[in-house]
Formats: structure tokens, sequence, C-alpha cells
């Protein structure tokens, strides 16, 4: 079983081919530039590199959200073209979970952090039980403030990782009252064989979508939808 | 020709999903389009993200269902063809990301399209014996060009908007008299009932330049027309300011268009997009076409708003001149005509 893994959903590309007990190969960029131009052909290099053709594939793997709107549809629309041309099924794994699997093993509780702006961060909970990672609190968008306070709560020692780290680095020194550690920078970050090995237990569980009915899990209205919602409610509440 | 080329398009620039499947750049053998219009209406225009997000929802079904509908299945494409520009970014990267999957999956040529060549190229739908060269006026929410069309995938603008496009004028007027989104249609229909000579609105030269247009000032005229009245407590009739406002852009458009035919020495005029379907602009243009012998042409108003036919029309004819695309391909938001790849 081989199932192709793509990840755009921050500044990260990562493209990644992986089976039931092997990461056949993984190709990770990370720096400015745009992934339209970036994951497709690297995509390319990696199935030749490795002489596998995409139409060996079981599923198509993509990370389905939260993340930058755009990042996600590119990386959504690719899983989609590829999965109508192959009539294969698309896996979305949740982004937070996904760059949580990074730190498997650990003890510790695994907080992923991603800079959602306004103050925000796409974050969630996690920790492992032997092999299978459970999930304390589910992703969301929440102010940094609140999952500082989730954490204090469970009382346990935290590792933080993700793009808003550096962001929140300051909110978290000040807030954080349990022991706490930050992940080294090829552990930090969205990468798909993290997300290909989370697809590969998806896929078994016959965790699939049609590339018809994927879309991303965007976690938020877009700014005009806010603001239409946030007008009707002053009016009712007027009333 | 020897053998049919079959072309799978994609369209997605702006706030409409499309595809459609087209046999050599003429016969549409299929045409789907998923309009998000009525989405949009609650905010009174596009809203980019909106549009991206109904985009990625819509757009494998719309594909399935024009290859459904052609009876066909991928293998039986030759090459696809998709929209990189110009347009919305957001809603542009669905189209191209997925188009490019789809090419790589299948072994399929991807050729880019410029949204505007695949308006200006609807022409060749139902003309089929149009040919370069002739001179097309582009009129849409986006753009007011007047090209040049040499010969096939061969471009040159002669004329261009300074300010708004003429489609974005319509819709502004339209809010200003309370007709809503989109203006252009519902200014048209208003107009019938109106007086076109009621109110004189200016008509704007751009000195230096003949065949260029602005249509800020005739919007401003409008505007503050409206505001006149209100202020002297007069009662407007809004029949006949659709119909002088229209009148005062298709008068400009029209005698601009046939400027340039004398001036190119062109016999043959198209009219292209979403405003093309205006009847007040079909009936002026084709009007001054038969007084000057001139043929017309123009598409049936399906083939005016934006869609996917006319991106493999014009996908039919840059895929016989050898262009295509690389996996790199990116959206392109202010892409301009004759510039492209």
């Amino acid at each position: 079983m081989k199932i192709l893994a793509l990840e755009s959903s921050g500044l990260v590309a990562s493209v990644a081919v992986v089976t039931e007990d092997r990461l056949i190969g993984e190709y990770t960029t990370n720096f400015k530039k745009t992934h339209s131009q970036t994951l497709l052909p690297m995509m390319d290099a990696l199935l030749k590199m490795t002489g596998i053709s995409v139409t060996e594939m079981d599923a198509i793997a993509v990370s389905g959200g939260p993340g930058s709107f755009t990042g996600l549809r590119i990386g959504s629309a690719t899983a989609k073209g590829l999965g109508l041309a192959l009539n294969k099924p698309i896996i979305s794994v949740p982004t937070v979970d996904a760059i949580a699997y990074n730190l498997f093993g650990t003890d510790a509780v695994i907080c992923p952090l991603m800079d959602a702006r306004r103050n925000q961060t796409y974050t969630g909970l996690y920790t492992f039980e032997g092999n299978q990672m459970i999930c304390i609190a589910h992703q969301k968008a929440v102010m940094i403030n609140e999952i500082i306070s989730e954490i204090n709560d469970l009382g346990r020692r935290v590792i933080f990782l993700g793009d808003g780290v550096p962001v929140f680095r300051q909110a978290l020194e000040e807030g954080i009252q349990v022991p706490h550690a930050y992940a080294p920078v090829h552990l930090n970050q969205q990468r798909a064989g993290a997300l290909g090995a989370l697809a590969v237990q998806y896929y078994k569980e016959g965790r699939c979508e049609s590339p018809a009915e994927h879309q991303p899990d965007y976690l938020r209205l877009s700014q005009a939808e806010r603001e239409l919602a946030a007008k009707k409610e002053e009016e009712q509440n007027r009333e | 020709m020897d053998k049919d080329i079959v072309i799978l398009a994609i369209e997605s620039s702006c706030d409409e999903t499309a595809a459609a499947v087209v046999k050599n750049g003429r016969e549409v053998l299929s045409n789907v389009i998923y309009s998000q219009i009525e989405l949009h209406k609650l905010y009174g225009g596009v809203v980019p993200e909106i549009a991206s997000r109904k985009h990625i929802e819509k757009i494998n079904p719309v594909i399935e269902k024009a290859l459904k509908d052609a009876h066909m299945t991928l293998s039986d494409v030759d090459a696809l063809a998709v929209t990189y520009g110009p347009g919305l970014v957001g809603a542009l990267l669905v189209g191209v990301a997925e188009a490019k999957a789809i090419s790589y999956a299948s072994g399929k040529p991807l050729v880019p399209v410029h949204h505007i060549e695949g308006h200006i190229s609807a022409n060749y739908i139902e003309n089929k014996d149009l040919e370069p060269p002739f001179l097309c006026m582009v009129v849409s929410g986006g753009h007011t060009h007047l090209v040049l069309v040499k010969d096939y995938g061969k471009y040159e603008i002669i004329g261009r908007t300074h300010d708004d496009a003429a489609g974005e004028a319509f819709d502004k007027v339209a809010r200003a008299i309370g007709l809503g989104y989109p203006g252009g249609p519902k200014i048209d229909r208003l107009a019938k009932e109106g007086n076109s000579g009621a109110i004189t609105f200016p008509k704007a030269h751009i000195q230096g330049a003949p065949l260029d247009f602005s249509f800020s000032g005739v919007k401003s005229a409008v505007l503050n027309y409206l505001n006149e009245c209100r202020m002297k407590k007069i009662e407007v009739n809004t029949a006949d300011v659709a119909a002088s406002f229209q009148k005062a852009i298709v008068d400009v458009i029209v005698e601009h268009t046939m400027e340039a035919a004398g001036e190119y020495k062109i016999r043959k005029v198209a009219l292209a997009g979403g405003v093309a379907s205006n009847s007040a602009l079909r009936e002026a243009m084709e009007l001054a076409c038969s007084r000057r012998h001139l043929e017309f042409y123009r598409p049936s108003p399906l083939l005016c708003t934006d869609n996917a036919a006319m991106i493999g029309a014009a996908g039919y004819y840059d895929y016989l001149n050898g262009k295509r695309a690389g996996l790199d391909l990116n959206a392109i938001p202010n892409l301009k005509i004759g510039e492209g790849l």
C-alpha cells in the first residue's frame, strides 16, 4: 500500500511517499515561494528519484486544515485533481494532528501552535499512550491566552512546536506555569512524512473521502461572513 | 485537419466554476457552469475568499459532469486548458492546481490560457467562418479592451480604459439607483422602459489616445445628477437614468470601435465579455457595422459570461501554437493580453 502525502498548509511545502512500514521518500522545503510553484515540481522530483509512478498510489493524503486558506486550497486542489485522474480516494488529515505526530512517543503533552493571525492560534493538545496518539483537545482556533490557561490547568509538562512558536513566544514565557520545552527545527514544523504515517492508519480505518467531496476544514469563516454574522447579531440585539 | 483535438478546459478566475470539453476549438461537446452569483449577492459583489471556497467545493463535480455530458473519459482527451489569469488570485489557483494535477496524473499536456483571450475566442464557437484578423471589443466587469486579433493567439490592445471597466460603471450606477448586484443585466432591463435622450451624460474622450476609454466621469455625472435631484427634492425617473447612462457608455464603445475599424482597415468586428450580452450594446454595434458594411459577430449570452468552452476554444489555438504549462505554472492575477507565457 502506497500513500502520497501533500502538505502545504503553512510556509512549509512537503511531499512524501509512505507505506505501512517505510517512508520511501520525503521532500520538505521552508522558504518563501508560493506552493503553486513548489508543490508539484517537488512531488515530481521525489517520484522520479524514487522511481515510483503516481499511478501506483492507493490514496492521496493531504493536510486538511486549518492553515493558510490559499495554501490549503493548493494542496486540496492538487489532491482532488490527482484523485480525479487516478480514481483514488483522498485522506484528509487534520493539520494540527499531523504536526503533533512529529513528536511520537513523548510522555509530555504536545501543543502545536500555528499562527492564525489576529492574536489567534490554530492549536490542540495531544499525548501518547503506547503507540496511540490521544487527542486531549481537538484542533481549534483560539486566543493564545485560552490555550495557555488550558495547559496550566492540565498541570503537565508540555512541548510546543509549529510556526506559531516564535509569534507567541513572549506570551508563552509570561503565561505558562508548567515545565515546558520547544521542539528543535527538524521536528517543529509540518512534515508530509508524519502526515503520511497518520494517513496510513486512517486508510486502514477506512477514513477516506472521494476526491469530489474533499474540501479543507478552515476552522474559520471568511472575513466577509464573520462581518455579516456580526452585523446580523447586532441588529437582533437592537430588536 | 488530420486528427481531431479534444480539450478539457477549466475556468475559475472569478465567481463561476466551469469546465467544458471542446473539439477542434469550435465544437462544444459540453459546457458546465456552476454560478455562485446568488452567494455573492448578499455582499453586493464578489467576495474573493467565499469564491475560492466555493470553487474547491464544486470543481470536481463540475469537471466530472463536463466529461460525462461529452460522453468521454479523461483518456479521450488530448490536452487540458486552464485559465491562469487575469482574475482573483485565490480563485485562479484552485483551477490551476487542479488542472496541473490532472495533467500530471493523466500524462496529458496542459495549455495555460489567458482569460480575456478566452472571451475573444468565444466568438469562434458559434461563428465557424470567423478567422483573424478581426477587431474585438472586450467589455466585462473587470475589463474594457479594444483588441486587434492579428492571428490565432496573436493579440494587440489598441484601446483600453484609463479608470473603471465598463461593467464596473454599470455595477456602481445600478447600486446608486437601488438596483443591486449584478448591475449590468438590471440596468439593461430597466433602460428598456426609459428614454435614453432624457438626460445628457458626458462621453469622455482621452486626449492623445482617441481609442482609449474613461468611464469614471460618466459614473460620477450620474451620481451627481442623483444627488442634485435629491437636494432639490425632484423625483428621479430611474428608467430614464438607466437608459441615458447606458447610452453614454454604448455610444463611446461603438464610436471607438468604428474608428479603429477604419484606422486599421478591418472588415470584421466582434464583441466579447459579460457586458457583450447587453442588448443596447449589441443592437448599436450591429447597426453601426451594417451601415459600414462590416461583418458583425458576438457570442450568445451564455458564452459571454465566464465559461470554460471559451477557454477550450482559445486553448485549442494555443495548443496548436505549442504553448504548454510547466508543473510550476502559477496564477497571475494581473496578466496582460499578449504578454503571457
